[in-house]
């Protein structure tokens, strides 16, 4: 056999994934007190091309848990299938046992790690949340099988940004509405730096669309008039008042939670953003040269 | 077509981690890092990399977590049905030859993980036994593996690699040796921090210790 | 001479709708030494009767470990025992190895019991001559069932099987309602008094029985012969004086037999 052209044809007609097409970003996830609380937009991008903006990344698992997926959104949605199937046949036993978030978790695991060793990935990270006897959970998959627990998690990017805030910021035993403020805190600066370049980021913010889920007590109004930015580390970005921008709340975003009593999953919202920074007006600015 | 972001798939990653062991004349020391990272990233700053496989056999990994929980799952299955068949426990260095083989059976697709097994044999004396991927082992004295082994490797050589058998060291001075190399290999490998941690096999059972290391 | 033409094969129905290759084996159950099971809320005691077949060997193993939280008692062809309890071992394995969690009883039971019945709709096979008593804690708490050859399972508060099992049935069946709230030694103590029961007036001791428990924070154990043997001294002192010659009932009634599935 030729051995070019065998390659290239292996790779032209393979039944195996070799790159993700359509892509979620991050997902955020945290322990607080009486649960788990998660986050994640509704972007599902064709390479850069945002091509989807209404994909539910947040998806409630049998009673006691909560699946978050970032990665190929048509894996997820396979996932989402095993997942049902899985559900529906420990409900039928109808015997007092069930799936908690342990045993998704594990269960996850094996499915991603038995396709890693197929060399035919389901190509996503995922973020299992639940709370079953009391007992909270929260952990991770990758695509290739690595998977752990911890208090706070944070899948692609989110890693990079979001978890340096989450170490700085989370303590157990967060109420709600300080879990919610912390997730939105980690969406927003998700939101600004998903993106290596700003005049990407910026012409993104047109279509850029996060949303948190909604969780009932929480009033959405009153979310939407927080700022987060006149508070703590952001302070030092000058804020130019005088820009009135048209896009104030560019994206909406998820949080969904989960606790003893149940699984609630909000209606997408908008977070409120805010574009008048100098450094976005002026991003060449005491970068000189460089582009 | 969305161009290629990722470079060729790889199955394998290195979440990194140190791993180290040392055998005594009654007792072993088998301590590991809490570290998970992929490349310049912390996953998390708690991750266990040592399991218990038997009543005096302790397992420490590092490499790729997948594997290495792949791993750990299959020798405590195989453990259990060997406790169904001998109505007992598994011996340290039977122990040490099933994981050899176990590692070797995954030869042309291996286990991406580097292990240390210590624990005590029949006798009651301290063993540790030091693996490559595939499955070639050793029975030795102490040994240290994974991304900071080679920051150890020399230290213990240095401090333990002795003329005479009764310059052993006892077991309070291998815990506060291990913790001297782990605060060490902690300053000058990224992979390698957090906290160690450290369980000290004897003839009263198990013991469990930690130390903070380097969060940076 | 009459001769059953039905019973050859365990596929062939009898014209009253019975299928006697699987009552026979259902029949090596009723040989077998006894094997006893009762639980309460919170715990589940297995107990067997050891014989050996002959003074010069030993007797064979009628409780297995399959799990922390399962074990079996059996009763019939120990080698068929044997066989399925390497079969409910792999699947507890299995299952743990896939969600990091014991097997819940009641299913492990159902596909016990699935396995059990192939065998008694294929030509080739033949059905396993041995009663199962699945003893077992899970999240809804504990549990008794019985696996019959028939592919039958059932679940119980109490029950005996094999050989005299009715005199331990009758005693079990005076007694159950209080299980429910028993402490475990009392559960232990009714355990040894059901097996003395199939003993018809032979001497209890360690050396003829096993128990083994499973419990809330209790993983299953055979517990060892000299508590054992302490607990049956501790009893007997109590059943020294009113003993009454125990009931010899004949459970095996030749005639008017009913299809024996439904039991």
């Amino acid at each position: 056999m030729d051995s070019g052209k065998g390659l290239l044809a292996s790779e032209l007609d393979s039944q195996r994934t070799l790159n993700p097409y359509v892509t979620g970003t991050s997902v955020v996830g945290i322990k607080y007190k009486d649960g788990i609380l998660m986050a994640s937009d509704m972007g599902g991008s064709y390479g850069s091309t945002l091509r989807y903006k209404s994909v539910e990344r947040l998806k409630p698992i049998g009673k006691h848990s909560l699946l978050g997926a970032s990665g190929e959104i048509s894996d997820f949605q396979e996932i989402l299938r095993y997942l049902d199937e899985l559900i529906i046949y420990d409900n039928m036993w109808d015997d007092g046992n069930s799936l908690g978030p342990k045993e998704i978790h594990n269960y996850l695991n094996r499915v991603m790690y038995n396709r890693r060793n197929k060399f035919d990935p389901l190509w996503n990270s995922l973020v299992l949340g639940g709370v079953k006897n009391g007992q909270k959970y929260l952990g991770t998959v990758s695509m290739i099988g690595v998977h752990f627990e911890d208090n706070h998690i944070a899948t692609g990017f989110g890693n990079h940004l979001a978890r340096p805030i989450l170490r700085d910021e989370w303590k157990e035993d967060m109420s709600f509405e300080e879990g919610v403020k912390l997730l939105e805190k980690c969406m927003l600066v998700l939101l600004y730096r998903d993106r290596s370049a700003i005049n990407k980021l910026q012409r993104r913010s047109d279509w850029w669309w996060w949303c948190f889920m909604e969780i009932g007590e929480v009033d959405v109004e009153t979310r939407k008039d927080r700022s987060y930015l006149d508070s703590g580390d952001y302070e030092e970005v000058t804020m130019n008042k005088s820009c009135s921008s048209p896009r104030t709340s560019a994206g909406a975003t998820l949080i969904a939670k989960i606790t003893e009593e149940g699984i609630t999953v909000s209606q997408p919202y908008a977070l409120k953003t805010f574009w008048g920074f100098t450094a976005y007006q002026n991003p060449t600015k005491g970068a000189e040269g460089s582009w | 077509m969305a161009s290629k972001q990722q470079a060729n798939w790889s199955p394998y990653d290195n979440n990194g981690g140190t791993c180290v062991a040392i055998a005594g004349s009654n007792y072993c020391v088998i301590a590991a890092d809490t570290r998970l990272s992929t490349g310049y990233s912390i996953l998390t700053r708690d991750y266990s990399k040592l399991q218990q496989l038997a009543d005096k056999s302790i397992l420490a990994s590092s490499g790729f977590q997948a594997d290495i929980k792949a791993l750990q799952k299959h020798l405590s299955a195989k453990h259990l049905i060997y406790q169904h068949q001998h109505n007992k426990q598994m011996s340290c260095p039977a122990m040490a030859q099933l994981l050899s083989n176990t590692l070797y059976y995954k030869r042309f697709f291996p286990y991406y993980a580097f292990n240390v097994l210590g624990g005590l044999d029949n006798e009651g004396k301290g063993c540790v036994f030091t693996y490559d991927a595939v499955g070639s082992y050793e029975r030795v004295g102490y040994s240290s593996q994974g991304s900071g082994s080679t920051l150890i490797t020399p230290v213990l050589d240095n401090q333990l690699k002795s003329p005479s058998p009764l310059l052993i060291p006892q077991e309070t001075e291998a815990v506060d040796l291990v913790k001297d190399v782990f605060a060490s290999a902690a300053e000058r490998d990224i992979y390698t921090g957090d906290r160690v941690e450290i369980t000290i096999v004897n003839a009263a059972g198990i013991r469990r210790e930690y130390a903070e290391l380097r969060k940076d | 001479m009459f001769r059953n033409q039905y019973d050859t094969d365990v596929t062939t129905w009898s014209p009253a709708g019975r299928l006697f290759q699987v009552e026979y084996a259902m029949e090596a159950v009723k040989q077998g030494s006894a094997a006893i099971g009762l639980r309460s809320k919170t715990h589940v005691v297995l107990a067997t009767v050891n014989k050996s077949n002959s003074e010069l060997s030993s007797h064979q193993k009628k409780i297995f470990k399959i799990d922390d939280h399962i074990g079996v008692a059996i009763a019939g062809l120990t080698a068929d025992g044997r066989v399925l309890s390497r079969y409910l071992r792999s699947e507890c394995i299995n299952y743990a190895f896939t969600y990091e969690s014991p097997l819940p009883v009641g299913r492990l039971v159902v596909q016990l019991a699935d396995k059990a019945q192939v065998c008694t709709q294929r030509s080739w096979k033949r059905p396993y001559g041995v009663g199962l008593l699945v003893a077992g804690l899970d999240e809804s708490g504990a549990h008794l069932y019985y696996n019959c050859p028939s592919g039958n399972y059932f679940e119980y508060q109490a029950f005996a099987i094999g050989s005299r099992s009715q005199a331990a049935k009758t005693y079990l069946e005076r007694k159950f309602e209080s299980f429910t709230n028993s402490s475990r030694e009392d559960l232990i103590k009714d355990a040894l008094f059901a097996i003395k029961e199939t003993l018809q007036g032979e001497k209890l001791t360690s050396s003829i029985c096993t128990v083994a428990v499973v419990g809330v924070e209790e993983p299953f154990h055979i517990m060892d012969q000299k508590t054992i043997q302490e607990l049956i001294e501790s009893l007997e002192i109590k059943e020294e004086e009113p003993t009454d010659q125990g009931e010899a009932m004949e459970e095996r009634s030749p005639e008017a037999a009913p299809a024996p599935m439904d039991i």
